[in-house]
């Protein structure tokens, strides 16, 4: 009965299991992250976003008609109608809720947003989702004059203001 | 494989009362063409060998000019009008052909870029056919075929069994077509549609209806579960890659429409819109890189490794 009580003893005191506290940090380990910034506001003086996300179809006419081709294979018009907006936000203008650089965009339809947009990530090949931010972006007038959106057979909103 | 057969898309082979009257006409401006010709180059000839003959008496014989002058305007407009009736005759028994049958069975074809949907309407939605590249059609009695298309004007062409139609966007265009014999006819896209217009083709598959029943009741079932533990594990990947934004499989949670209906893709003659023959090497290569094969073409390349694609196409195999 003793011995038992001390097997069982030592046993509890080998099941003790407490978190590792390294109260001396790594250096490593207050590396500064470069996100992709949704917003303009940040504490104290402004600091860079990504950069290494550069859309590959940047100014690429194809891509657009390719993307605009996919918009409506996709149904994002069910939800952001054809660049008006809907049920889902418009996107014919140059002020987006989460942003409206490539990378924003890449970012809003790879893991999606808050209230109903969704995560395209793992679903669509990576080409397709930076045709697609080519094609909305040409949508909102941010895309270079040289690759502006094809014609379209569905009624089109025409882009409230002009870009800056 | 039949599709290397001689004549298997030609005009000048008819295989239905459609095609057979579009090729009497053919006949019609090829003897009243041939006689016109020959009668010109005739009496070209003999003209000039006459002038050199008698070079001073040019213009005085008024009579024998008006004569020739005459009977050639005649002839002329003799030939006109029957060529005309004749085409509109024609026009109109190819045009009227088949109208009024309200037990009429009706197939929708769809053109995409560079593809042709082929749809079996029925009543009950659970019974209606999808597939791709393939028409099937009861020999001996009129088909009609409603044409539309998902993006740009295509046009369909059966040689052997009509005219060439267009689909134009927005609207959907008729014809009807019978086949007189069981037989494979090659057909094609006839309008310059992008890329890969030119592999852009179908095969029109006329059956007894008995053997098209069958073959119908089979397209209706849904696919086939898998057999083997390699299919089931082609299946998951099927299910997990972006395969399932544009397919279909009855069965199972892909229901896409923008690529071709995959239920039973395994009992079909061709690949690609008539590009390649359906076997594993053919299959491999294109669910690989489509585009490596149809540059243009709209299915992006998947990453996978070998042993993934080998389950993916054992699943597609069984897909019969």
């Amino acid at each position: 009965m003793k011995r038992l009580a001390i097997l069982l003893a030592a046993c509890s005191l080998l099941a003790c299991h407490r978190e590792q506290r390294s109260l001396v940090p790594r250096a490593a380990d207050a590396r500064r992250t470069t996100p992709v910034r949704v917003s303009d506001l940040q504490p104290g003086r402004p600091q860079p976003a990504v950069t290494a996300m550069k859309n590959p179809y940047e100014g690429n006419a194809w891509a657009v008609s390719e993307g605009q081709r996919l918009y409506s294979s996709y149904n994002c018009a069910g939800c952001h109608f054809h660049g008006g907006g809907g049920i889902g936000p418009p996107l014919m203008d140059s002020e987006w809720l989460y942003g409206s650089t490539p990378a924003n965009i890449y970012t809003s339809i790879v893991e999606g947003r808050p209230n109903g947009m969704p995560s395209f990530g793992g679903h669509i090949p990576e080409q397709q989702v930076w045709q697609l931010v080519t094609y909305v972006r040409a949508l909102g007038g941010l895309e270079p004059s040289g690759a502006t959106q094809p014609r379209a057979e569905e009624m089109q909103a025409r882009r409230a203001e002009e870009p800056k | 494989m039949t599709l290397g057969l001689p004549g298997i898309q030609s005009t000048l082979h008819p295989a239905g009362p459609q095609a057979q009257r579009i090729l009497d006409l053919f006949d019609v401006f090829l003897i009243v063409t041939t006689v016109v010709f020959v009668i010109v180059v005739v009496l070209t000839v003999a003209a000039v060998v006459k002038g050199r003959r008698r070079r001073e008496a040019i213009g005085e014989d008024t009579r024998g000019m008006k004569l020739a002058v005459g009977t050639g305007a005649v002839l002329t407009i003799a030939a006109l009008i029957t060529l005309l009736v004749t085409s509109v005759a024609t026009g109109r028994a190819v045009g009227t052909f088949g109208g009024g049958n309200p037990d009429q069975m009706e197939i929708v074809v769809t053109g995409h870029q560079w593809w042709w949907e082929v749809t079996y309407p029925d009543p009950q939605a659970s019974n209606t056919v999808r597939t791709a590249n393939e028409i099937h059609i009861p020999t001996g009695q009129p088909i009609l075929l409603r044409l539309a298309t998902r993006d740009v004007i295509h046009s369909l062409w059966i040689p052997r069994l009509h005219g060439k139609r267009d689909l134009i966007p927005g609207r959907i265009n008729k014809i009807y077509i019978q086949a007189d014999a069981p037989g494979v006819f090659r057909a094609q896209c006839a309008e310059f549609c992008g890329l890969q217009h030119a592999h852009m083709s179908l095969v029109v598959i006329a059956q007894t209806p008995g053997d098209f029943m069958q073959w119908k009741i089979h397209q209706q079932a849904p696919a086939n579960d898998p057999a083997t533990p390699q299919q089931a594990h082609g299946r998951e990947l099927f299910l997990d890659l972006p395969c399932i934004n544009c397919h279909a499989v009855t069965g199972t949670d892909a229901y896409a429409t923008l690529g071709p209906d995959l239920t039973h893709v395994a009992s079909r003659k061709t690949l690609a819109a008539g590009t390649l023959i359906n076997n594993h090497g053919n299959l491999a290569g294109w669910v690989s890189n489509a585009a490596a094969i149809k540059p243009g073409a709209q299915m992006p390349p998947i990453p996978m490794n070998g042993p993934e694609l080998q389950d993916l196409l054992a699943y597609l195999e069984n897909l019969k």
